[in-house]
């Protein structure tokens, strides 16, 4: 494997056991997820899985900004806008992530996940209602059996991700209990940044075990980076491959709750380890951008870059979220917009 | 609403509107402030993309050449040389403004008749020229500091003769750091796009810029040798090397102050510990922007050997989602070429490519059945005796080349007769500034490519010319010092 794409070596790096990180910290075994064995080799220690992510190409922020910037001056007009404001419709994850959140609150943005637009039926519905694990009781019953969307909770003491790891598993075997059929879990922010590379990859290991559910399936598990926290595009790059390596089936920019949120650089670059992934694999992790996709010409602009970037394959809930809020209410009046040839007005869409 | 498409990929057309062009059928010279009649025969300019006629214009003859000098002369003995620098910013000023306003027109006037793509013209030819008026405008009351002493005069009438590639924004780099300068102008656009250069001419009437003090004559080849052998004081030129080599010869001994700025063969490095994601963006950039009619493209790629494969893999997928088509159309990557003649010359030095053995590779899309196209194309396995390796294509064909160390990078790079620009992609700084110092090219590019800006400096070494345009460098070859004296 390791003369193909984004794996290819470099030469070896000397810096492994640098600053705080003793030889022996280098040596301990990480949890064996099947993927980063087959990636990094059978003996995975947290020295083989920092040199593996140290030898990933660099990313040129001037150029990675000056792209992102390119595939946002798409035009895009008429049958594919049309075809564009249902599919990102198909591809929200309704969100209500607050701290004042009630039954009363999830059970309307429920509703509104169900029957988008009251006034034209033909609105497909939302991906997933995305809420705290507390809350997924609500949401599994408010929404029934068949309606064909997915609950999400967010798990692994959202957002901060500052506890220990038997409450996060905990919190996670909660909200799987509850019904919730996608987890979205945060990474160790602070132990990433201080080069604990092993210390999140082993969590995202023990979180992906507290997705399985009693008949050995498992929640999907969405893995948030906090792309704002991480500051860097290279640190995008490696801690999207490690979650990748660790078991993710999404990964994830932000929790919304620090800013900037999603960007489409960030969203473009995730794309692109997602595509060499693929490349690599044969295998298809989704990728979702949450937090400040307000708008719907916003949200074309990312439906492009996934596009031209890993292929329209993505264009579908299991591959492609937007994580957001008001952005449903934007695409609605758009899509009455081009319905009608008029524009409405926030009072012709619902508020949730 | 049912989604009828099967690919959301097949964007639906966004043409940008032409309703903003407000053309005649023909077009005289603009000589004098004024349009005038030319005593030259008339040909035609289309748009490469239809092959549909869009304007008449004339070919300006001898006599019509001399006006215009006369013109450019008497208005230099007038009013211009005698204008204050501040002054002469202020016309500067107005003229890069009114390009601002009538963008949209000048990038569609421009797409229409060069057959660049919209998304080009708007985003950067047109936003260069209102930058370099801008930016010589700044410079029109600070000679001084222009690096020739107190007190530079200006040459006296310029002769500028231009191409077809970046007809406005060649324009721009000629006209103005000349007028900042305080020289007068006679400007002949390329054969197959006087288009913008006609639409300026009615700017420069709307910037009340003094008669005479810019004429613009329209005509090919015969009309451009004309207005060197006139009698002017400065002759800048940009094009083939071939033309620039015969322009050399005419105006030696005669004192003229020559500036030429001719063609290229860059070489675009690509390290193994490049960004590479962004190189692939930046090869891209560097040979398919602007259908490779660009001197300083990035039409040698010289790939480290280790990983070449990925490299190749990773571009030939990047080049399968370039659209080409109607440059008019917002999501066009890929325009038209030119003119017929350059189609054939680009093809004719792509089937010597394959017939001397280097491998060829078209991106996958459908050409329009009218009109002057050629898919984006690299040829791999090329070797530095190749045709393809040597001669400047002028098309969307990249020759890929690799080497093993940066040493043969080096070597192999400065391998040409030319040396206007290179480009170097690793994300080791310290290579990069130890490659870049080797390099024999007027321009290097470091993580990046085909960027332009007026603070810098411009030109060639070697068959690439002589002469800088842009920035201080690019006043300079305006001006003369006091102690020089007048001509």
């Amino acid at each position: 494997m390791s003369t193909q794409a984004a794996s290819r070596p470099r030469s070896p790096s000397t810096g492994a056991s640098r600053g705080v990180h003793g030889v022996s910290d280098n040596q301990v075994l990480l949890a064996p997820a099947e993927r980063a064995i087959q990636m990094i080799g059978g003996d995975l220690t947290e020295k083989a899985l920092r040199r593996h992510l140290e030898g990933l190409p660099g990313v040129d922020a001037v150029g990675l900004e000056a792209r992102a910037a390119s595939l946002a001056t798409r035009s895009i007009k008429t049958t594919s806008k049309q075809w564009a404001l249902d599919a990102i419709i198909r591809m929200i994850d309704l969100t209500t992530l607050e701290g004042a959140d009630t039954p009363g609150k999830v059970e309307s943005l429920c509703a509104k996940a169900l029957t988008p637009d009251p006034a034209d039926l033909t609105t497909p519905r939302v991906a997933a209602v995305c809420v705290y694990g507390d809350m997924v009781p609500h949401a599994v019953e408010a929404l029934g059996e068949d309606s064909g969307i997915n609950v999400a909770a967010v798990a692994t003491a959202f957002p901060s991700g500052r506890s220990s790891r038997t409450i996060k598993l905990a919190d996670t075997r909660d909200a799987v209990a509850a019904g919730a059929s996608e987890i979205d879990m945060v990474i160790d922010r602070g132990a990433f940044l201080a080069g604990h590379y092993g210390l999140v990859f082993d969590e995202i290991v023990a979180v992906k075990e507290a997705c399985m559910r009693p008949d050995g399936s498992y929640a999907h598990l969405k893995v948030i980076l906090e792309t704002g926290e991480l500051n860097t595009y290279d640190n995008v790059r490696r801690a999207s491959w490690l979650a990748i390596l660790a078991g993710a089936d999404f990964i994830k920019t932000s929790t919304g709750k620090v800013s900037p949120a999603a960007t489409l650089p960030v969203t473009l670059l995730m794309l692109q380890v997602v595509r060499d992934w693929h490349t690599l694999t044969g295998e298809r992790i989704g990728v979702k951008p949450a937090g400040g996709i307000r708008a719907s010409k916003d949200a074309i602009r990312y439906l492009v870059t996934v596009a031209e970037t890993v292929g329209e394959e993505w264009l579908q809930p299991d591959l492609f979220r937007f994580g957001a809020s008001s952005l449903l209410n934007d695409v609605l009046m758009q899509r009455q917009k081009m319905n009608t040839g008029r524009y409405s007005g926030p009072d012709y869409v619902t508020v949730d | 609403m049912a989604a009828s498409q099967t690919s959301f990929l097949d964007y639906a057309p966004a043409p940008e509107s032409t309703s903003i062009l407000d053309l005649k059928d023909s077009y005289g010279l603009f000589i004098d402030g004024e349009f005038v009649d030319g005593t030259g025969d008339a040909f035609t300019t289309i748009s490469p993309a239809t092959e549909e006629t869009i304007a008449e214009v004339v070919a300006a003859s001898r006599k019509d050449v001399d006006r215009a000098v006369a013109a450019a002369r008497k208005a230099f003995d007038g009013p211009w040389s005698r204008l204050s620098g501040a002054d002469r910013g202020k016309y500067l000023f107005r003229i890069a403004r009114l390009v601002q306003e009538r963008a949209r027109e000048l990038a569609v006037a421009e797409s229409l008749d060069n057959g660049k793509p919209i998304k080009e013209s708007r985003d950067v030819d047109v936003p260069l020229v209102a930058a370099w008026f801008f930016y010589y405008a700044g410079w029109a009351d600070k000679l001084d500091h222009a690096g020739l002493g107190p007190n530079p005069r200006a040459l006296g009438v310029a002769a500028q003769v231009i191409p077809w590639n970046f007809p406005l924004l060649m324009l721009a780099w000629k006209i103005a750091p000349a007028l900042a300068a305080g020289n007068t102008v006679v400007l002949k656009p390329a054969e197959t796009t006087p288009l913008t250069a006609l639409i300026f001419a009615e700017i420069l009437q709307q910037a009340d810029l003094p008669p005479g003090v810019v004429n613009i004559v329209t005509g090919a080849g015969e009309t451009g040798e004309l207005l060197v052998n006139a009698a002017v004081d400065k002759v800048a030129f940009t094009g083939s090397t071939e033309v620039g080599r015969a322009i050399a010869r005419s105006t030696a001994g005669t004192g003229k102050k020559l500036t030429l700025e001719l063609g290229g063969k860059a070489a675009n490095i690509v390290f193994d510990d490049a960004p590479l994601d962004q190189a692939i963006e930046g090869i891209v950039d560097g040979i398919f922007f602007n259908q490779g009619h660009v001197c300083c493209a990035g039409s040698r790629l010289l790939v480290q050997e280790n990983v070449e494969a990925e490299v190749i893999e990773r571009l030939k997928h990047r080049m399968s989602t370039l659209r080409l088509g109607d440059p008019l159309d917002k999501n066009t990557d890929v325009g038209a070429i030119n003119s017929r003649e350059q189609l054939d010359r680009i093809r004719e030095l792509s089937d010597i490519g394959e017939a001397e053995g280097a491998e060829r590779w078209s991106a996958p899309c459908e050409i329009p059945a009218k009109g002057f196209w050629y898919a984006p194309t690299i040829f791999t396995g090329v070797d530095t005796s190749h045709r393809i390796a040597r001669d400047e294509i002028f098309g969307p064909v990249l020759s890929v080349l690799t080497f093993r160390t940066p040493g043969e990078a080096i070597s192999k790079a400065n391998n040409t007769p030319y040396g206007l620009s290179a480009g170097i992609w690793s994300d080791k700084g310290s290579k990069v500034l130890a490659v870049a110092d080797k390099l024999r090219a007027g321009v290097i590019w470091t993580n990046t490519f085909n960027k332009f800006d007026p603070s810098s400096p411009f030109g060639g070494y070697k068959e690439s010319g002589y002469g800088r345009e842009g920035g201080r460098h690019g006043l300079a070859a305006y001006l003369a010092s006091a102690k020089e004296g007048a001509r």
